[in-house]
């Protein structure tokens, strides 16, 4: 099993649903949040392009932050979510450091905190809460090992993309181009 | 046609301005356990040389120092915390693809080595000197038989307790300018250059000033190779690496790396102990307050440019 998601950046209209979605399905503290959206405009005026990126933590294959973790609170599960274990979470910060999607942050509570890809929905067979709520259903999510899941298909069928793949953390969200 | 590229990136104000996470306590550990590696490699290199006679200082004076920086280091790494009442995780794990992990348990080793040998020379130096506890006198006269044993484990301690420090920045991928394997070795010939300053500070004795001085010398050339050596190397890299290099030529950190860490705290510093080895006056505190400014600085200005680096997309 290998969960995935994958955002479609011709779809996205930067509504930020995805964010409150989060943020409420998940009690994130008042002003922090664990995904987000980016706006890339290239081009030369007139001719602009526009692509907006709803990201969150990558779920890398081969995370720098689970190796980083002194403690072992960060760790990676079955279906390769890399969750955090609060309360084995000292705050050195060191995953922090070692992301290179600035993925995780601080909680005022001490620990440190990120996307889950809400897996106490997926272990439930849901979708996380941000796919659920995409109002132009630009968030797609599911099993890499099944041929048959929304992930697995549109990945198939469009053009996509990582971010950084030269950290070589092989990030499991996709971005359809 | 020439392409313009906006990217908004991302603006959260409770997150973005606090992944700049490390601060003051991280450089100035770092610093404090360079030091302390580096006089405790002198003091068991030397004792095992059967120099206990000719190098006060190295062996007995300034190991007396190494608890006292141990455990400000370590009360500043605490401070960093964000989890603190969590720390004691620390020790119920061995992580060894972690050099945080590894670096906690070398800590654990080196801070009560340097206790036992610091307490083993205390009634040399300070002859009315009384433990409270008999138990203590007895513990003593057991440590004092085994002293060669500790002053090689203290050698191997050190090593990995001086490599260490720079391990852990390298270890982290996201950060183009802490990660090269060239600032392992940096921050250790760094730090035992600041511990070798730091005897020679304490030292009294001119032969045993001459022989550290020699030593030291070579160590700050190797240090100047081997910073010359990450700035190439950082610039034969990638476009993430070049802009990591480019804050120190001509970036924001020029004049304080060039000046506060190079010349201020190797170059100069170098020249002057040339000098006095060939038998000109120098105020004996001078080069080894450079050379600790230096290493201190060394560490901050890394350690700020390091979070400001990044990779592109």
């Amino acid at each position: 099993m290998r969960y995935a998601m994958a955002v479609d950046t011709k779809k996205c209209v930067g509504c930020g649903d995805c964010v409150v979605a989060c943020q409420t399905e998940n009690n994130v503290p008042h002003g922090y949040c664990r995904d987000w959206i980016v706006e890339n405009v290239a081009g030369t005026y007139p001719k602009l392009e526009i692509e907006l990126r709803s990201e969150r933590c990558n779920h890398c294959e081969n995370a720098p932050c689970v190796r980083c973790c002194p403690t072992g609170a960060s760790h990676i599960v079955d279906g390769g979510i890399v969750l955090v274990t609060h309360d084995e979470c000292i705050g050195c910060g060191a995953c922090i450091e070692s992301c290179p999607y600035d993925a995780r942050y601080p909680h005022p509570e001490g620990y440190v905190d990120k996307c889950t890809f809400c897996v106490h929905r997926v272990k439930d067979g849901e979708n996380p809460a941000c796919v659920d709520v995409c109002p132009t259903s630009c968030l797609h999510f599911g099993d890499l090992d099944d041929p048959n899941s929304d992930v697995s298909k549109v990945l198939k069928n469009r053009k996509w993309k990582v971010l950084a793949p030269e950290a070589g953390t092989n990030p499991q969200l996709y971005f359809l181009t | 046609m020439k392409e313009e590229l906006f990217v908004s990136g991302r603006n959260i104000p409770n997150i973005d301005p606090y992944l700049h996470l490390w601060h003051w306590e991280i450089p100035l550990y770092l610093f404090l356990g360079g030091l302390a590696a580096g006089i405790l490699f002198f003091a068991g290199y030397f004792y095992i040389m059967h120099k206990e006679k000719e190098m006060k200082a190295t062996i007995q004076w300034a190991p007396m120092l190494v608890p006292f920086l141990l455990v400000i280091g370590l009360g500043a790494l605490f401070l960093d915390l964000k989890h603190q009442l969590y720390f004691w995780r620390l020790y119920t794990t061995i992580r060894i693809e972690s050099p945080m992990s590894w670096g906690a348990w070398v800590l654990m080793a080196v801070t009560p080595l340097s206790i036992v040998w610091a307490a083993t020379y205390i009634k040399d130096l300070f002859p009315k000197w009384k433990w409270p506890f008999k138990w203590l006198d007895t513990f003593e006269a057991f440590a004092k038989k085994y002293r060669k044993a500790m002053a090689w484990i203290m050698m191997m301690l050190s090593v990995i307790l001086g490599v260490y420090t720079g391990i852990l920045l390298s270890a982290f991928n996201a950060r183009p300018l802490w990660n090269t394997s060239i600032l392992g070795p940096l921050f250790l010939v760094s730090g035992f250059s600041t511990g070798l300053a730091a005897i020679i500070w304490m030292s009294k004795s001119k032969y045993e000033r001459k022989v550290l001085t020699r030593i030291d010398l070579i160590f700050i050339f190797v240090e100047l190779f081997f910073i010359i050596h990450m700035m190439m190397g950082l610039q034969a890299g990638s476009q993430a690496a070049i802009e990591a290099s480019q804050l120190f030529l001509g970036g924001e950190f020029t004049v304080t790396f060039w000046v506060f860490v190079v010349l201020l705290g190797l170059a100069f510093p170098a020249t002057l102990e040339i000098f006095e080895l060939r038998g000109y006056h120098v105020p004996g505190w001078l080069p080894s307050f450079l050379i600790l400014m230096g290493g201190l600085v060394f560490r901050f200005v890394i350690l700020e440019a390091g979070q400001l680096t990044r990779y592109l997309y």
